[in-house]
Order: structure tokens, then sequence, then C-alpha cells
């Protein structure tokens, strides 16, 4: 039994007299403890609402729900407001994009700190500080005690992230999700907080959610990785297999399309072509087909399924996925 | 002779206070004497961290912040020298793309109107008949629509939209593209489109470009030579793939290490050089080499008091580094942590000394300015603000790590001597 | 692959692609009229400026009785307290005259309309040009225009220093009493609100990515204040000088409440009616009720009217 598991996720933005829109449309995954599970995606394709629907942070109105998502065994969705907040900051802890904005800018790191030892560990006065000091020493935030006293623009930007997972961390989440936690820092700043969040989990048995659009951060960190396209999952398989096998034509693309810092100079790049914006209803078919380059008549009616055409766990959404090297490799074998 | 070459450029921009006269209180060095020299045809590309200064020194190419020193020599003429009519003139010679593809374009303006901007200022086409047809083959080499003339910039996609900032750039056919991070703020699927794009326009208009990014793995894709900044100055500059095949230069090598790379079996293999701390301030910056109070290879004796020169090492590189051949033969033992350690060890290892902070001028914090009332004023005053990390804790690292550094050093040396 | 199968492959996907809505041309002024036009509180605000427009143009031809003729005087005796309220012949009663309320009320709305929209435009005009010169010497005049907009805006701030119905008040003392005077007076308050506005609006413009585009396009600095920064820092101001409309009548009512308004008693204004129907407002309150209802109502209407077109002007909500 994984420790959380989103079955059928759907979230509908809209209703009363506006246009409906689907942002996530029918994701499943699992994450198991001490598990690395990656959502990827570009810009729209859910995978930030579908972090904040699993933390209950969505505005009730104008916001459907739909399917399960059951977190140690109890539903996230039917439970109450005041159980959800409890589980919230002890149980299940998020990571933003922004730090900046995620921390109140009047209040001082160290009581935005203690206040979530307080509400959650029932920690007071000194014995909150101190833990507090620790909590900062732990993500690498030199000189915890001053620091505590200081107001987050006062911080630097990887600080203030440090400052976020540690507050994060405070109650020690058996749950982690980070939602791009790395986009607004540094390429060696980045590094920094990955290696922290790969200590987290290897150290605390911590199950980590990871939301990101750089593949990259994904091939270094997750164990599964899911890949997402206009609301619905096209692949998920583990990162190894992935990575070596892409074979949804998307993920395949996107793979080509990327620049690698270990690719000789003007080795051409692949690259999808159009925009998110070029895509049909899933209804119709595949979302993906105007800009596939592989699309046939199959894929044009009616809504493709997840299979798993190359190997067990391997699932991929599409009529005429990429199989070709597998064939190859076959042949030699 | 070369294209464009840059010999001594420095960008410092006073911090100005006082209610009624302003008086300097003290100077940003954004970019603090960069020399380079590009080729013409060929792509320079430029790459270093938020606030290294490497958008300043775009700019400064174009004169769109004044240069405080040093010249830009565009085919023999120099720019930092020109007078403004004839600098305005000259721009047609040197244009640029931006970062935003949505916010360098006025929203106001249709497709048409954004592309004939440049043109009329330069008196380019009798009339607007014919510059409409200029316009209409540009786009199309740019892989546009011709309807596209009558609409408005939040009509288009975000790949879209760049490709109209490269095609206002197109259509006064410069000689020289600077390209502010063309990419970075696209989805990845679309980067490749924009990549690709600029790679064909090269080569069949024979541009040159400057590439600013802080991806390098972008960077290394489309350009020739690739110059690292650090902090407002070139710490090492060499041949896309000689760079890569052996970065010589210890951000370099940090830099290069925390590039992730989208295979999993290269990401499991490879090691990590982490690097300590925060970037100091530009207002503040350390002494002597601009990185010694981060470097993992930082030795007692110079790196804290003298300023590495770039220098010719061979093999097409050169480098900002008195130790360069030291490291590269591995005569040096780290002198810092490059591990998970160099992240959580706290206090032992991080050089992140207390200071005062009241001397750090406020319009020094990007991130808060947004709030200020007059966020734009103080914009105004600090073109850089957007590119500076300038954070306290950095200004105090940067403030007290002369006296920090040596000590730091002096016990890693000692455990090589 | 046939070719046959191709062409049906690209029309079924033009086919299902066809559902999106396709736009062409639309300029963000047109985009945000769509949006206005939507907005309810736009349309309520709408209709209530218009009927008041509509009756400050034919009010004068409506009105049943002339607005100046004592008419009723007999029937009037303020000294004692009795007045006429509502009657069939008198809609809305008589005043302490023995005028017809609704008949001034009808030709006054005019004077109000008129006091409203020219002590909005001395403030919008004259502000406009001061800031729009400070907002241009701040972007792209350097250092020494950065030193002009400092001395310009001090002055500014000097202006806004002053408390506005004092600064209101000592115009009117000097110019003596009459409506030209009140709608100077009004005006003149408005222009440090205008200028600040418009100023800060362009340099938020000013630092803008495509102003540094421009520039670095070659084009001369004065088209870029007229053709960038200007037409991008317009909507706050069109905001604000609907918004102001509304505050304009309610400070002329003001003045004219501490009778510095026009004294000619030929022409009725709600805010000199309010002024007048105050020392009987013991006995005939519905006689302050009438005008200062009127103001309210106007008032709102511009008040809706300039916070939808706050929300329909708000580039972050378009879509």
């Amino acid at each position: 039994m994984s420790l959380l598991t989103v079955d059928e996720l759907t979230i509908t933005f809209g209703g009363r007299g506006r246009k409906e829109s689907r942002a996530v449309d029918g994701v499943s995954f699992e994450v198991d403890q001490g598990q690395v599970v990656g959502l990827v995606g570009e810009s729209g394709c859910g995978k930030s609402v579908t972090s904040l629907a699993l933390m209950g942070l969505l505005p009730h109105k104008g916001v459907t729900i739909g399917g399960r998502a059951e977190f140690d065994g109890t539903d996230l969705f039917t439970m109450s407001s005041s159980a959800r907040r409890d589980l919230r900051g002890s149980e299940m802890a998020m990571i933003f994009q922004d730090p900046l904005s995620s921390l109140n800018p009047v209040v001082p790191i160290g009581v935005q700190v203690t206040e979530i030892l307080e509400r959650h560990r029932g920690l007071k006065g000194e014995a909150a500080r101190k833990e507090a000091a620790h909590l900062l020493d732990r993500v690498g935030i030199p000189d915890p005690t001053r620091r505590l006293k200081e107001y987050p623009h006062q911080l630097s930007g990887g600080m203030r992230q440090r400052a976020l997972i540690a507050m994060a961390v405070a109650c020690a989440p058996r749950m982690l999700i980070a939602d791009e936690p790395t986009t607004a820092l540094d390429v060696t700043i980045q590094a920094q907080i990955l290696e922290l969040l790969k200590e987290l989990v290897d150290q605390e048995g911590t199950a980590l959610l990871m939301i990101t659009h750089d593949l990259g951060v994904v091939a270094g960190l997750c164990d599964q990785v899911n890949v997402l396209y206009a609301g619905k999952t096209v692949e998920s398989a583990g990162r190894r297999e992935l990575f070596g096998h892409p074979t949804h034509p998307y993920a395949h693309g996107l793979l080509g399309s990327i620049p690698r810092l270990d690719a000789p100079r003007g080795e051409p790049l692949t690259p999808i072509r159009g925009s998110i914006n070029d895509r049909i209803a899933w209804a119709d078919g595949c979302a993906f087909a105007p800009r596939c380059d592989r699309y046939e008549m199959g894929c044009l009616t009616g809504t493709p399924q997840l299979t798993e055409p190359r190997a067990a766990g391997h699932q991929v959404r599409c009529v005429n996925p990429v199989l070709d090297d597998a064939k190859a490799e076959e042949v030699s074998a | 002779m070369s294209l464009l070459e840059l010999d001594g450029v420095k960008v410092h921009f006073p911090i100005k206070k006082g209610v009624f006269v302003d008086r300097t209180v003290g100077h940003v060095y954004a970019v603090d004497g960069v020399s380079l020299k590009v080729e013409a045809g060929e792509t320079y590309g430029l790459v270093g961290e938020s606030g290294c200064g490497k958008t300043t020194l775009g700019r400064s190419v174009l004169r769109l912040v004044d240069i405080t020193e040093g010249s830009v020599v565009l085919d023999g003429t120099d720019l930092a020298k020109l007078p403004g009519e004839e600098m305005r003139r000259f721009r047609r010679r040197l244009q640029m793309v931006f970062q935003d593809p949505l916010g360098s374009l006025n929203p106001r303006q249709n497709i048409e109107s954004i592309l004939s901007e440049g043109m009329v200022a330069h008196g380019i086409g009798k009339d607007q008949e014919e510059r409409r047809e200029k316009i209409k083959s540009i786009l199309d080499k740019v892989g546009l629509p011709s309807n596209a003339l009558a609409r408005y910039p939040h009509e288009f996609s975000g790949g879209q939209r760049q490709r109209i900032g490269i095609a206002r750039a197109l259509v006064l056919e410069p000689d020289v593209i600077i390209c502010d991070e063309p990419v970075s703020a696209l989805d990845v699927s679309v980067q490749a489109q924009v990549i690709n794009l600029l790679d064909d326009l090269q080569e069949e208009l024979g541009l040159t470009y400057v590439v600013i990014a802080h991806d390098l793995a972008v960077v290394r894709h489309i350009s020739d030579t690739i110059g690292v900044m650090y902090l407002g100055s070139l710490v090492e500059e060499a041949p896309s793939d000689a760079l890569y095949a052996e970065p010589k230069h210890p951000y370099t090598k940090a830099l290069m290490s925390a590039v992730p790379v989208p295979d999993p079996e290269v990401e499991d293999k490879r090691e990590r050089i982490l690097l300590t701390g925060d970037l100091p301030s530009p207002a503040n910056p350390p002494s002597g080499c601009r990185f010694h109070t981060r470097c993992p290879w930082a030795q007692a004796s110079r790196c804290a008091t003298e300023r590495p020169e770039l220098r010719e090492i061979g093999g097409g590189h050169r480098v900002a580094c008195h130790f360069a051949e030291e490291i590269a033969s591995g005569a040096l033992e780290l002198t810092r942590p490059t591990g998970i350690e160099a992240v959580t060890a706290g206090e032992d290892v991080v050089v992140e000394p207390t200071v005062a902070e009241a001397e750090v001028p406020s319009v020094l914090l990007p991130a808060d300015s947004t709030t200020k009332p007059d966020a734009a004023a103080v914009k105004e005053k600090m073109p850089t603000a957007a590119d500076a990390p300038g954070d306290r804790t950095a200004d105090a690292a940067a403030k007290d790590s002369d006296a920090a550094a040596p000590e730091e050093s002096g016990k890693g040396s000692g455990g090589t001597v | 692959m046939s070719v046959a199968t191709k062409t049906d492959k690209i029309q079924r996907l033009a086919e299902l692609a066809a559902t999106k809505e396709t736009s062409t041309g639309a300029s963000l002024w047109r985009e945000a009229f769509r949006r206005l036009k939507r907005s309810k509180m736009a349309i309520i605000g709408a209709v209530v400026i218009a009927l008041f427009v509509v009756l400050a143009i034919v009010g004068p031809y409506i009105a049943p009785y002339s607005p100046t003729a004592q008419t009723w005087r007999n029937e009037v005796f303020p000294n004692r307290g009795e007045f006429v309220n509502m009657r069939a012949e008198n809609w809305f009663g008589l005043d302490h005259l023995g005028r017809d309320m609704f008949s001034r009320m009808l030709v006054g709305a005019r004077q109000t309309l008129l006091v409203g929209v020219v002590a909005t435009l001395i403030g919008l005009v004259i502000g406009f040009v001061i800031g729009g010169l400070a907002g241009a010497f701040a972007t792209l005049g350097g250092d020494t225009g950065r030193r002009i907009d400092s001395v310009i805006m001090r002055f500014i701030d000097i202006m806004l220093a002053m408390p506005s119905l004092l600064l209101a008040v000592s115009i009117a003392a000097v110019m003596g009493q009459s409506l030209t005077t009140v709608m100077i007076a009004v005006g003149v308050v408005q222009i440090p609100v205008f200028a600040r506005l418009l100023r800060g609006s362009m340099l938020a413009q000013g630092s803008a990515e495509y102003v540094l585009a421009a520039r670095s396009l070659g084009v001369r600095k004065r088209r870029i204040v007229l053709s960038q920064i200007i037409p991008n820092s317009l909507s706050p101001v069109i905001v604000q000088a609907t918004l102001s409309l509304a505050t304009a009548i309610i400070e002329a009512a003001a003045l004219s409440y501490l009778g510095l308004g026009n004294p000619d008693p030929a022409i009725p204004e709600w805010g000199v009616m309010l002024t007048q129907a105050q020392r009987f407002f013991d006995n005939a309150p519905m006689m302050a009720v009438y005008p200062a209802v009127g103001i309210i109502i106007t008032a709102l209407g511009f008040t809706l009217l300039g916070e939808a077109m706050r929300e329909a002007l708000d580039p972050k909500l378009r879509g």
C-alpha cells in the first residue's frame, strides 16, 4: 500500500456561466515512502494544479475536483477541512517555486518557523526557538540563531528556499510536495537544493512528489516519472526506462529537443512544432496529435488509453508509440 | 581584426542617496573590466548566473546603459565615444533580442507597427507599402504567417512572440544581434524551435551573435566561443567544445557540474562540485580574485590579495585564475568541501560572517523593490536591479570575507604542505 | 502513405482544431471595451450617467415651470416654518421662496454636470501636461531630466500638501464668488492627482522591456514617449478621470455649501440648492433630500463606471 495514491484525479475550472476548462483529466499515480516521483510537463499541463489539489489549497468556488486521493488510507477530498489543516504541515508539506512570495514579508523567519512548531508539535518558547535554529542549521543556513531574527528580504534566494524547506520539514512530514523548487534559482544554487532534497529522502525516508518542467532535474532525482500533457499522463515509467526508451512521441520529442551539455556543438535539435495552444480536446483524440509527426487517423478518433507497449510498468498513452529502437535491440539480442 | 571588440569595459552604477541633492554613496560594479573579441559570422556565448553582469554587458554594447570606462569597437568605430544622435543611427547595425517575448513588445501596437518602428526611425523604405513588403518577407523567414501583421502581441504564443522579437531585429539588417536569454522564458518544447531558427538565420544571412544566457547547455549548443562571467568579469573563455572537454577555472568546473543532464546514466555517475554560500554583492565585491570566497581551491597566498588577469594557458583557453595549471594537474588539494557537506555543514566551513547591514543601500534589494512606492524610480537609478542579486547576506559575506578567507584557506593549505 | 489519407488526416485535424475561436487583430482597447460591455457595474453606471446627461440637455425644455419664478410665494412662510411638500402641481414641493423644486432640479442638472466636467477637465489637462513632462524627463532625460523631474514633482508635492478645501477656499476668496471660481478651485485641486498618477504610470512603463527594445531599435526619444510610453500609461488616468467626475460634483457641492458657489439665483445648481436648504432643514428636510439624492446617484454612476473601467483595463485580467 502506497503512502499517497492518486486515482483518476480530474480538476475542472469554471462553470456558472463561464466556459469550463479541465486542467487535470484523469491523472493517477502512487508515491511510496522514501520514493521520489516526478510530475513533468510544460506550462498548462496541470502539474501545479495537481499539487495544489493534493494540499487542499485550491479555492472552493469555481473548482470541481473528481477522483480520489488517499493519503495513508484516508481520502483527502472527503476529510473535514480542520483535519486537512492538521495534516497539512505535519504529515504533508509543500515547497513552492517562489520562496519570497511564500514567506510572510513582515514576519521574521524565526517566528514563521516557530509558529509551525507551536501549532503542530506543541513546542513553546525557548524549546521552539532551539528547534527552529536546529532546523535552519539542518538545511545548511549558516549562523541560524542570527538568521531567525531576520526578515525574508534579508536572505538571498537560495537561503529563502532553504528556509522554506526548513519550514516544510519542521514536523518531519512523511510526504513532501515540491512545486518547481529550483526554477527561480541559479544552477549552482539549484545543485545545492537538489542535493539537500536528495539527502532528506535518503535519510528520513520522506516521500517526495517533485513537480518540474526540467527533465535534467528529473533525471538525477526521480525514481518514477509521469509525463503530463494537456492534463493527462502520456507516459509513466521508471527513470531509467523513461530516459532510456522514451516511447510517447511527446516525451521522445522533448528529449530530442533540449540541448544537452554533453552533446557536441552543432548537433542539430529536433524541435516539436507548434505550441501547447495547438491541441485538440482529449475527447476527440490525442491532444498532442496536431504537433505530432507520427499521428495517423487512429489518433483522431476517441481518447487513446494507457497501454504497456514496451515493458511492464511502462505506461504509454499513444496509438502509434515510438518503438523503433526497442525493435533494433530485440534483433541484436 | 574582429568585428566586435570590447576592451576593458566597465559599467559602474552609482548608488545615490539624498532628498534634494543626490549624493553618490557607492557603486555597483556590474561590469568590471571585460575584454573580448567576436569574429564576424560566429556566435559568442556569454554565460553566468544572475548578478554576474552579463545582461548589463550586453546592454552596454548597445549603449543602453552608460559605459563607465573602456571601449566597444564595432567595425572600427568606438561606440563608447559616439555622441547621442550618431549612436542612435548606429544602432541599426547592432540589434537585440530580449528575454521576455511579451514584455519586450508594446502591447498596444500591432505587429506591423512594431516591425516598422525601427525602419521608420532609420528611414528604411520610402513608404509604408514598401515597408510592409519587407516585413512580410522577414515574417516568412522567421516562420510567421503574413496575416500576423494586423494582430497584437497578446494574440500569439510565447514562441511566436519571440519570433516577432527576432523579426524586429532582422528588418534593420544588422551586423550583430545580441540575444539576451532568447529562450529562457519559453516552454521546453518551443525552445528548440527558436534555437534552430537562430541557427538557420545565421547560416542564411551570415549574422554574428552574442548570446547571453544562464543555461550552459543552450549556450554550448549555439556558441563557437564561450565566455564565463562571474561577478562582473570574465573568468574563462574558450571554444565551446574545449570548454566542455576541460573547464579550467574552478567556477566553470562548478557551474558545469551543476547543470543537470536529462540522462540518468550521466546523472548517476557524475560528481557535483557544490559551492558554499551565495554570490557576493556586486556593490561590494571581494578583494583579489572575485571567486576566492567560494572557491574550493582558494589558496592563502595570492587569491585574496591579487586579482588574476585573463591569461592564455593553451588549448584556446583564457583563464583568470592564479592556479589554473596546478588545479588541472591535480597538484592542489581542495580547501573547501564540494560534496553535500558544502550545503549542510553549517558554520565550520561556510564563509558567511556577520557584519553591519545598515551600509547596504536598500536600492540593491531587487526582490522587494517591487513593493516600494517608487519602485520604478528605483529601477531607473539601478538598471541592473533585475540582474543583481544584491542581497544583504551576500553583501555581508563579501564585506568580511577578507578577514575570514585567509584563515579558511590557511587551514586548507596547511593540510597540503 | 497515400495522398488521399494524408489529405484526410489534415482535414480531420483542421476540423477538430476549428472549434477553437480564432482572434484577429483585437487591440487592447477594443478588448477592454468588450469586457466593459459584459460588466453589470459598467452598464448600471453608464445608464445612470446617460440619464443624467439627457436630463442636463433636455431639463430646461421639459421643466413644467420656470425655475426662478416665485409663483407660489404666498403659500410658503419660512419664518413661520410653513412649507409645501409634494403635491399634484409641484411633484417635489416648493422651496423657501415658493419656486417649483422639480423644475429647479431639472434645470440644475445642467449646471451640476458642467461643474463636474469642466473642473475635471481643468485638473486632467493641466495635470496631464505637468505629469507627462515630468514622466518624459524622468524616463528618458538622463541625469538632467531626472533633476528637472524632481523639481516639477517637489512643486506638485507642495500643491498636494495643501488641504484641498483650504486651497479651494483661497482660490475662491481671490477670484470672488462665481460658478467659474468653483470649477477652477475644484479643478486645481485635481491637478497634482493627475500629474502624479500619469508620471508614476509612465515611470513604470519606462522601465518596461519594450521601451528598452525601442531604444535599441534607434527610435527617437520623443517618439518613444509619445507612441510607446504614454499610450500604455493612460489606463489609470482614464479611470481616475471618471472617478474624479464624481468627487468634483461632490466637492463643488461642498464649496457651494460653504457659500462660495454661484450667488446668482437665476441659475439653480444642486450644490447651491443643498446649501440653501440647510437653513430650513428642521421644517422642510425634503428640500435638502432632493438635491442630495441627485448628487449621490450621479456620483455613484460615475464611480461605478470608473471601477468597472479599472477592472476592464487591468492588463492582468487580459484573457
